[in-house]
């Protein structure tokens, strides 16, 4: 694996040979082998005189050579989030950037700065830089590491220089004019199977992030109906006597069962909710790669239909189209390999959470299965008491 | 050993058109009638209710639903069973023809006359606001009913939403089935865990239908004993009518005696119209003075035999209805606790299914 160690950042205009990515993307994810810890916390907020923003504590502890030191602690915005991922998007059109915690959410009227949301953020946030930490690739990329190493004034400065806005909206423009053309009828087939998969994972993808919601939302009202339940029970213990005890079990039984209820929301809060938002988010990137794929071969493509009829010019082009061929071919492996490695994770993130839902429930279940058997072994013992004392003469 | 053909006829109600069913309800109302007329000391078995009351929100409030009407075959069947197993009341004669005369029945009850023993609301919220001296007992035990009765129609209220809710959490969990089973034609290695972890859903959604039927029967418990407390009432409110009619029969004799004593001794003690009339206008002759003596003594007379039956019936009522109050009591104890031990063996089978579809689900998914 020692390609590894020399590949560096690299841009769209600097394409490095095929065979040598290829080599690269063997890698597989060894957990046991990170080098790279990063934590992201402590959101704080600030006030200046023109607004208010939050910023995270970035931390990262590393082994690597590359890296002055072995610990770093940075503060870092929301703003600072994209710019990274707008680079990495620039450097790799064709790698899947893991996705970024949206900007604001309109469906649950939350607050811009609420607690809540903050900590969804944060937790969202923590996630992208470790998704890219054990990206093959993306973690040696040299922006990545500016962003956790740089002090607030070293990435101003940084984020200045690189291509102005009018070049980065030129290959903007170029991209639409060749996808005009499409690149999509000379597209490989793996491209369009990949194309047919990601549409109808993006439908189911959001149809179960919806149910995910729904439940979560039956939950809690079931949680706050069970919330009233318990006590009636105790108050009707206050005007018996007999059964007052049976009464005040069955509230106590209730009351259990009620917190053990809560405990399944948060696990559902905490788990799922999250893992399916990400994969909505993911449906999309997706969907983006593919088009920018398919814009990269458009550029090859519209290049060679224009060079078609003349045949005298061909010689003058053939370097420059050699070199859209180079570029198509390491966008088609990148972007396979890529999603061969998304595929196997996502199938692990998903395998995972799913058993955590059913661990979750089946806690649920044995809580609740446990607080009614001990209060039917109080009430039975009673019973049974009963009726010896029958038959004592 | 009594038979329930009265029971069958019931059931045939069932595929006979909807006002035949009504009326063999409106029966065992009259029958309920008659018992609590004939039997005021008695705390009398109430009937299930009339119209879907308390249903949660997948139970139609339709009284045609063919598991309301089950329920309340089983609630008629019940009150049967109450009456025939009650140490005085299964002794009725009308009772008794209830259960084996088809024909002919209704007759037989209007003709016992019970319609005028019975007391007039009127009367009887009068005789509660104004009694003075009820026994404390009943006083206590009225207090009782009215608590009994408003917690349980809270605790059925909040149950019944409690299961919309719950029914809403099951149901949802079905949706999980359709989108693995599409998501899973897409997936190669998922696709077989996707798809039997739906069919686990499927499973999971469909069984809180069977989960809440049972736990009607249940509630039916609880509204038994919800309109018990109105029984309850019943019998303290004859105590206090009694007890009423009791002062004010005293009431009348000692003002009867006073006015005996009076022309009696030609005094006037009280302020009277009369008495100043007749201070102005003369008074009446020996004649006229004895002769109403003469029927005030006899109204005495008439009213303290009557006072002393009244005191005898009135004593009579509350040791044999506080007999009855501490069978009713005893039965109480014993049904609301079974019941109760039948809720908590609901919830530990509604745990063991939800703990077996978990486990099936998770194996599914640990082989995604």
């Amino acid at each position: 694996d020692t390609s590894l160690a020399e590949v560096n950042s690299f841009s769209p205009s600097m394409p490095i040979s095929p065979s040598s990515m290829i080599n690269q993307y063997k890698f597989e994810d060894e957990p046991e082998l990170r080098d790279l810890f990063i934590t992201v916390d402590d959101p704080e907020s600030h006030i200046t005189a023109i607004e208010t923003f939050i910023t995270y504590r970035v931390v990262t502890k590393t082994s690597r050579g590359e890296f002055d030191s072995s610990e770093y602690e940075v503060r870092r915005r929301y703003q600072d989030f994209l710019w990274l991922k707008s680079k990495l998007e620039e450097a790799h059109p064709t790698l899947i950037i893991p996705p970024l915690p949206e900007k604001f959410i309109m469906k649950g009227m939350v607050e811009r700065f609420s607690d809540e949301f903050i900590e969804t953020r944060r937790k969202a946030l923590h996630k992208f830089l470790n998704r890219i930490a054990d990206h093959p690739t993306l973690t040696f990329n040299e922006d990545f590491k500016i962003f956790l190493t740089a002090q607030a004034w070293e990435l101003s400065s940084h984020k200045k220089q690189g291509p102005g806005l009018l070049s980065r909206m030129g290959q903007t423009v170029r991209a639409v004019a060749s996808s005009v053309r499409g690149g999509v009828k000379n597209r490989p087939e793996t491209f369009t199977e990949m194309n047919d998969y990601i549409e109808t994972f993006s439908q189911k993808i959001n149809v179960l992030d919806k149910i995910a919601h729904r439940i979560y939302k039956e939950e809690r009202e079931y949680f706050n109906e069970m919330k009233e339940y318990g006590p009636i029970h105790t108050l009707w213990s206050a005007s018996e006597e007999d059964i007052a005890d049976s009464l005040k079990g069955v509230a106590s039984c209730i009351d259990k069962c009620c917190k053990a209820t809560e405990k399944r929301m948060a696990g559902l809060s905490e788990n799922l909710l999250p893992i399916l938002h990400e994969y909505v988010l993911y449906s999309e990137i997706l969907m983006g790669v593919l088009k920018r794929r398919d814009q990269i071969q458009g550029e090859l493509d519209s290049r060679v239909d224009a060079l078609a009829n003349k045949k005298t010019e061909k010689d003058l082009f053939s370097e420059e189209i050699g070199k859209l061929e180079d570029k198509v071919e390491c966008a088609n492996n990148a972007l396979k390999a890529d999603w061969d490695r998304w595929k196997q994770n996502m199938q692990c993130d998903m395998r995972s959470t799913f058993t955590n839902v059913a661990e979750n429930n089946l806690r649920y279940y044995e809580e609740c299965l446990a607080t009614w058997e001990s209060f039917l072994a109080s009430q039975r013992v009673y019973l049974h008491v009963e009726e010896d004392s029958e038959d004592t003469p | 050993v009594l038979s329930f053909r009265a029971v069958e006829s019931q059931s045939e109600g069932q595929c006979a058109p909807v006002d035949s069913l009504w009326r063999r309800y409106s029966e065992f109302e009259l029958l309920r009638n008659y018992l609590s007329v004939t039997y005021p000391h008695i705390v009398v078995p109430p009937l299930p209710e009339k119209r879907a009351d308390f249903v949660w929100h997948k139970l139609s409030a339709d009284n045609m639903d063919p598991d309301f009407v089950e329920r309340r075959r089983i609630g008629l069947e019940n009150f049967l069973l109450r009456v025939a197993s009650h140490p005085v009341l299964c002794q009725d004669k009308i009772f008794y023809s209830f259960l084996t005369q088809e024909g002919g029945w209704k007759e037989m009850v209007n003709e016992t006359g019970f319609q005028l023993k019975a007391d007039s609301r009127l009367k009887a919220l009068n005789a509660t606001f104004r009694v003075k001296n009820p026994d404390k007992r009943f006083t206590e035990l009225k207090h009782y009913s009215d608590e009994l009765q408003s917690v349980i129609s809270h605790l059925l209220r909040v149950r019944a939403r409690v299961a919309d809710r719950l029914y809403g959490v099951y149901k949802v969990h079905g949706n999980y089935g359709r989108v693995f089973s599409e998501w899973s034609a897409i997936e190669k290695e998922m696709g077989d865990g996707l798809q039997s972890a739906g069919h686990h859903m499927d499973v999971y959604a469909a069984s809180i239908d069977d989960i809440l039927e049972e736990e009607e029967h249940y509630a039916d418990q609880l509204k038994e004993y919800l309109f018990y407390a109105e029984a309850l009432r019943a019998v303290c409110r004859k105590h206090e009518l009694m007890q009423y009619d009791l002062e004010m029969a005293a009431q009348d004799l000692t003002s009867k005696k006073q006015q005996c004593e009076e022309l009696a001794t030609g005094t006037v003690r009280t302020f009277s119209l009369k008495g100043m009339t007749s201070k102005l206008f003369g008074q009446e002759t020996p004649e006229q003075r004895e002769a109403k003596l003469k029927v005030l003594e006899e109204q005495i007379q008439e009213g303290e035999e009557q006072l002393k039956s009244k005191n005898l019936e009135g004593r009579d009522f509350v040791k044999s209805a506080w007999a009855d109050i501490e069978r009713f009591k005893e039965q109480k104890n014993h049904d609301l606790k079974e019941a109760l031990i039948s809720y908590a063996v609901m919830q530990i089978s509604m745990c063991k299914k939800g703990i077996q579809v978990w486990t099936n689900a998770k194996e599914c998914f640990s082989k995604m």
